[in-house]
């Protein structure tokens, strides 16, 4: 352990040594362009080895780790014979709280584990992710998204009810779990528990970085880029001093992690759920204003899936683009929402599961396809002008509301600090285990942690991007290893939970249906 | 068969009197009397994953917590008149809960204080005692 701990500090460390470098040569740079210089060939490096591709065709390579992450997704929905329909019903009244012992009452409900986990997930993955997608795969990548998005629920499922079974319970009362625990505790009843064990090792490792990518870089580096948006774009006072935003940001989250001031991260905890209604309700308006163009913007999408005209590598580069940034916005197969439902009061661990199948159906088949209908509906894809990211949705809100850009640029940066600070959650939930619980190592952590918002801020969105999903889809290797050993174990509790539920050995509390 | 009286209390001063009234009518009818304190909760709240983490203590503090310094010194006050009651705490809408008990504890009456909300007030922040004569299934007491 000390050794990966000294390995961590050695690539911080050498990145400020080789700035000093560049400001001698290149005094003309700003701040801004020199960090993204000199972190750039580092994720570069990374990007390069988690997203091997094979070439199928002279224009076309497949990504392995995307294949990796739909066949898992794909399987999962065959195995569990269409859990994420089948019992969708089931898990409303689940999150309704049919179900719950009224003795529970104080502890932490399905709602609320759920209501947790989506504040990680939901985030600029579905404002500015999509985005991306519809750049670069054409409007058909919106039916791939939507369509892994429908996949993901059953590996989310799975994952979430690994998380609630093996969790760690501390006599104190405080519970941690995760693919971490699963892994190593799971594939140890397996009898496999040196490669658990790896496997729980890898995942932390990749988990921590995926919090400092897609769960902090990828959050600040859109969020300034909206912030400058709307301040007036490159003449921004702002613009060009991405370090600066992010010294600001990373002081907010600072004050929270490391000062531990709570109610700043339960203000954004109360306040990101009635911007997700806000940001809902205008794409829905946007949409019904131009109901007109519905009908061909649906034809663009079904179109595009299959037969994708200038979009690079056609169908398949749609394909690619969409499943991508499902993955990256709704996370399933990637393991981190499972840390935040493991959280819950339960007795039947796939009852947590079946409430975290909403997760990427809120996240995906509702929110990243109210933004891909609004980009593609106001048709700013094509008009955008090589436009990607923030920028994009922004100018399609903006295309039909112009001062929406301003309620966006409020909800985006909210967003993006809910999302850092579960992120940085999940990541110091690894970090303590790798490491033990000891308070210097957290607080080591958590200083990483706001370093790296300065750094996602200042620079550019390309290899932020490819940073960030390398990392998030790196702890997807380990996690889904995992999860095809334990998908029996999953699929024996859900069969046991189902025949009592049908047998009516599991009630309704009779409570329930009262309490209005 | 002996009444049983259930009183809903929050700390306040109205909660005290609501209790020493209820005290009074179960003497005089030599019912059974419980007091009961509600921590509010929702199950619909949104925590952040550190909260949640350390709920399941949290809970036990809270109740461990009203107990000792909500409970017991009222407990202790009505035993000092003579008369034994029981204490309950639990989680959730106050108004709900103390119906809900009322039912699994067969109570025949509820008493409760109030705190004297102006209309703007009992608007912003709900009035328990308001919403608990729409719902109660037995006849309420409002105390002043």
């Amino acid at each position: 352990m000390k050794k990966l701990l000294a390995a961590f500090l050695t690539a911080l460390l050498w990145a400020p040594a080789s700035w000093a470098q560049d400001a001698a040569g290149a005094v003309e740079l700003s701040l801004d362009e020199r960090i993204n210089q000199t972190i750039s060939p580092v994720t570069n490096a990374i990007a390069g080895v988690i997203f091997y591709s094979v070439p199928v065709s002279d224009e076309i390579a497949i990504p392995v780790i995307v294949v990796w992450l739909v066949v898992a997704a794909l399987f999962a929905t065959l195995y569990f014979n269409f859990i994420s329909v089948r019992a969708f019903g089931h898990a409303v009244e689940l999150v309704r709280g049919d179900y719950s012992d009224p003795k529970d009452a104080g502890e932490v409900s399905h709602f609320q584990a759920l209501a947790t986990a989506l504040s990680g997930t939901v985030g600029l993955g579905n404002i500015a992710g999509v985005a991306i997608a519809v750049s670069i795969g054409g409007p058909g990548a919106t039916f791939w998204m939507i369509v892994a998005g429908f996949l993901g629920m059953s590996l989310k499922f799975a994952e979430c009810t690994l998380g609630v079974k093996y969790r760690n319970e501390y006599p104190d009362g405080t519970v941690s779990g995760g693919p971490m625990y699963y892994l190593s505790k799971g594939l140890g009843e397996k009898g496999l528990g040196g490669l658990g064990k790896f496997l729980a090792v890898f995942f932390a490792i990749c988990c921590i970085a995926g919090s400092l990518g897609g769960g902090n870089m990828f959050q600040a580096n859109q969020s300034f880029q909206q912030f400058v948006n709307v301040t007036g774009g490159a003449d921004s006072f702002m613009a060009d001093k991405g370090w600066l935003f992010g010294l600001i940001v990373a002081g907010l989250v600072g004050v929270v992690i490391i000062g531990g001031i709570q109610s700043i991260a339960k203000v954004t905890e109360k306040v990101v759920p009635f911007m997700a209604v806000i940001y809902c309700a205008a794409a829905v308006i946007i949409i019904v204003m131009n109901i007109d163009q519905v009908p061909a913007a649906f034809g663009a999408i079904i179109g595009g899936a299959f037969h994708a005209e200038g979009v690079a590598g056609g169908a398949i580069g749609a394909l690619i683009q969409g499943f991508r940034r499902a993955a990256f916005s709704n996370e399933a197969g990637i393991g981190s929402a499972s840390i935040a439902h493991s959280a819950v009061r339960t007795k039947e661990p796939i009852t947590e599961g079946l409430v975290a199948l909403h997760e990427p159906f809120i996240d995906t088949v509702v929110i990243c396809t109210m933004t891909a209908l609004v980009i593609v509906i106001t048709g700013t894809y094509t008009a955008g002008g090589g436009m990607s990211g923030v920028e994009l949705t922004s100018l399609a809100f903006e295309s039909a509301f112009s001062w929406f850009p301003y309620i966006l640029a409020v909800a985006v940066i909210l967003f993006a600090f809910s999302t850092m600070l579960s992120w940085s959650y999940y990541g110091a939930k690894c970090w303590t285990y790798l490491f033990g619980e000891s308070r210097s190592m957290g607080l080591l952590f958590k200083l990483v942690f706001c370093i790296f918002v300065v750094i996602g801020a200042s620079m550019n969105l390309g290899p932020v991007i490819d940073f960030s999903d390398s990392a998030i889809f790196a702890m997807s290797i380990a996690n889904i290893i995992g999860l095809y050993i334990l998908f029996p174990v999953v699929k024996e509790e859900l069969t046991s939970y189902w025949s009592r539920l049908k047998s009516g050995e599991i009630k309704k509390y009779a409570g329930s249906e009262s309490s209005a | 068969m002996t009444d049983t009286l259930l009183v809903g209390i929050d700390g306040s001063e109205g909660g005290t009197r609501a209790a020493q009234f209820a005290a009074k009518r179960a003497k005089e009818s030599q019912g059974n009397l419980i007091v009961a304190y509600v921590i509010e909760w929702s199950p619909y709240s949104f925590n952040t994953p550190q909260e949640n983490e350390v709920r399941h203590k949290r809970r036990e503090e809270e109740i461990s917590r009203a107990e000792s310094d909500v409970i017991g010194p009222v407990l202790e006050t009505l035993k000092g008149e003579g008369v034994e009651a029981k204490g309950i705490v639990r989680h959730g809408h106050a108004a709900e809960v103390l119906s809900k008990l009322a039912s699994e504890e067969k109570a025949g009456q509820i008493f409760i204080g109030r705190r004297g909300l102006t209309k703007m007030q009992a608007l912003l922040f709900g009035s328990t005692a308001g919403s608990l004569v729409q719902i109660s299934p037995v006849p309420v007491t409002v105390i002043p």
